[in-house]
């Protein structure tokens, strides 16, 4: 057969490759179509659903109060940040006042709940890249922040720690010192991960200018929490929507410059850091009194539509219910899954890099498949 | 229970054939007679007197005179109800106008409200603006079998949330660039969010009887190539 010049000697196809549903890397039961000229991807495709469990109509046949369960199965690494934004969501649709002692401990919640989620995040995006060793540390210390959960609720994943107005029950006594000395261990942890990573050479070459984007193609794409701050967005629903005791506590909000995966990686880092400052404020400001506010025993909000939105570790949570005013469930709960929101960019990172970039890409955007399929 | 189960499966297999055009809607009428008062859909207050309407609403209102169907004040949230057919004439508008600049699509869903008089569904924008951090929801009305403008040119952001409502709700988006099924499988039947499907699925119709499987897979794809 004659030969075109025009075209080169070898067969250069494109290749489409499936990356999972059981890929190690992909965090769960994430399925990647991937679109390969040689090793670059030139498009991708994002199948998800394989942990659907119907949890928005679920609710439709639950109480309000069994509601706070099903929030604990959604983001599993970061279940009270669920339960916040879900409690307080059903609070501003029957206007509850919440105690201010309440709204303390919820912020110091959140906040562990954010070192603990962003730990498990630092670990396997760091063990998806090859440093073995920072996940070993990261999950190391995350155990302090379970034993933590685990002596103000009895569970160490799956938390049920909110009520519709208030908490469950007061701070066992002797948990606070507890938290002020997890936090000293903590940022020296932390210094000892940057140690790890921070100037490390191959972290450096396989994140610096991976999965670059920019501020206003970040929003438009509907990235929220870290990984839009990355790209030098300032966006943060705790400092913009101030919710439980955010407003009176001062915290900075870390915002990147390039928007890559190592801009991504410092402001996650800083983040930490800011955490602990947010916690070490909250336990010397906690105030007394009482940790529930007076709610009727059967919740049965008005008629009426409200969204409230909570900063979880991920990004933006937001509940959008609807409520016909009779029934003792809602008659639509909506859930804004920020990890859902946040694989929507991954076929716009990945465009133009590398297979294996493919991974450190899946890993900065900090996804949970169980939020993501809810 | 059983009869539960039967309605909405036999209904689903009855919509690809070409004659049997109004199933879905007995099944739904059924369930509403069934049902005591049907909802009357959400009360959207319109906000107090005293109440200061924000600039960008009130802009909205007099560049597009009749695009704002009503307009609604609830626990602190305004919600804009665009009139039928210019919901897309008025989030542009949001998006692109000086004093509103919602450069943020945060979320978008939709609620059946399954037997109040009028259009069905309520599909539901939660939109934000990341340079002047307000928000504002905006709500269009889209009756069963309509379609509705899709946001995704404005906002991608608003691509899967509209694939999600398309599978959920089976509600059709016109101008959406993708417009597939995203958590339910490619050749499901049904759209599991509607008030009419039940909880427990679409019945043991799968399980008991494989050919019944194969000729809902088959109408399927006839549907598809038609």
């Amino acid at each position: 057969m004659e030969r075109d010049p025009a075209r080169p000697m070898f067969d250069t196809n494109e290749l489409v490759i499936n990356m999972g549903p059981q890929h190690p890397a992909t965090h769960g039961v994430l399925r990647v179509v991937l679109k390969l000229d040689g090793e670059k991807v030139v498009d991708a495709d994002v199948v998800i659903g394989y942990l659907h469990r119907g949890v928005e109509k679920l609710t439709e046949n639950r109480d309000w109060t069994q509601i706070v369960l099903l929030t604990d199965r959604l983001d599993y690494v970061a279940s009270a940040a669920a339960n916040l934004a879900y409690v307080e969501t059903v609070e501003k649709l029957m206007s509850i006042e919440v105690p201010r002692r309440a709204r303390y401990v919820r912020t110091i919640l959140a906040e562990l709940q954010r070192l603990a989620s962003h730990l498990v995040w630092l670990g396997s995006h760091a063990m998806d890249i090859g440093a073995i060793t920072v996940f070993l540390y990261c999950l190391r210390e995350r155990e302090l922040i379970l034993d933590l959960f685990e002596e103000f609720c009895g569970a160490r994943l799956t938390y049920n720690s909110m009520r519709i107005g208030g908490l469950p029950q007061d701070v066992p006594s002797g948990w606070l010192p507890k938290v002020l000395r997890f936090c000293d261990v903590q940022a020296e942890k932390i210094e000892e991960y940057e140690t790890l990573l921070t100037q490390n050479r191959i972290w450096l070459q396989r994140t610096r200018g991976i999965g670059v984007i920019s501020g206003e193609a970040a929003a438009a794409v509907g990235l929220c929490g870290p990984s839009l701050r990355g790209s030098g967005v300032g966006r943060d629903v705790r400092k913009d929507e101030p919710y439980a005791a955010y407003a009176e506590i001062p915290f900075d909000v870390p915002v990147g410059t390039g928007g890559d995966t190592y801009d991504r990686y410092l402001v996650r880092l800083e983040e930490m850091r800011q955490s602990m400052r947010i916690l070490r404020q909250a336990v010397e400001g906690l105030p007394e009194g009482p940790v529930m506010a007076k709610v009727p025993r059967l919740i049965k909000p008005p008629a009426g539509e409200t969204y409230h939105a909570n900063e979880s570790p991920k990004g933006e949570i937001g509940f959008f219910i609807a409520s016909d005013g009779k029934s003792t469930s809602p008659y639509r709960l909506r859930v804004r899954p920020p990890s859902f929101c946040n694989l929507q960019a991954l076929p716009q990172l990945v465009r133009g890099h590398l297979v294996a970039d493919v991974i450190a890409i899946i890993g900065t955007i900090d996804i949970v498949l169980g939020e993501v399929d809810r | 229970m059983a009869e539960n189960d039967q309605t909405p499966t036999g209904s689903e297999a009855a919509r690809p054939a070409p004659a049997a055009a109004p199933p879905p809607k007995a099944a739904g009428a059924a369930k509403a007679e069934k049902a005591p008062p049907a909802p009357p859909g959400p009360p959207d207050p319109p906000p107090p007197p005293d109440l200061p309407v924000p600039a960008f609403i009130q802009e909205l209102q007099s560049a597009l005179p009749g695009g704002v169907a009503q307009l609604s004040h609830w626990v602190g949230d305004w919600t804009v109800i665009a009139a039928p057919g210019r919901l897309r004439e008025v989030a542009a508008h949001l998006r692109d106008t000086e004093g509103a600049r919602f450069d943020y699509c945060s979320d978008a869903t939709a609620v059946d409200w399954l037997g109040r008089p009028g259009p069905r569904f309520d599909l539901v924008y939660s939109l934000y603006s990341t340079a002047l951090r307000h928000r504002v929801r905006l709500k269009a009305r889209v009756g069963d079998g309509e379609a509705s403008a899709s946001l995704a040119p404005l906002w991608p952001a608003a691509n899967w949330l509209e694939r999600e409502i398309f599978d959920m709700f089976g509600v059709r988006f016109e101008g959406h660039p993708d417009l597939r099924r995203i958590l339910m499988p490619d050749e499901w039947q049904g759209h599991p969010q509607r008030k009419d499907y039940p909880l427990e699925g679409p019945g043991e119709l799968i399980l008991e009887s494989p050919q019944d499987w194969l000729r809902l897979r088959q109408a399927a794809s006839e549907s598809e190539t038609e």
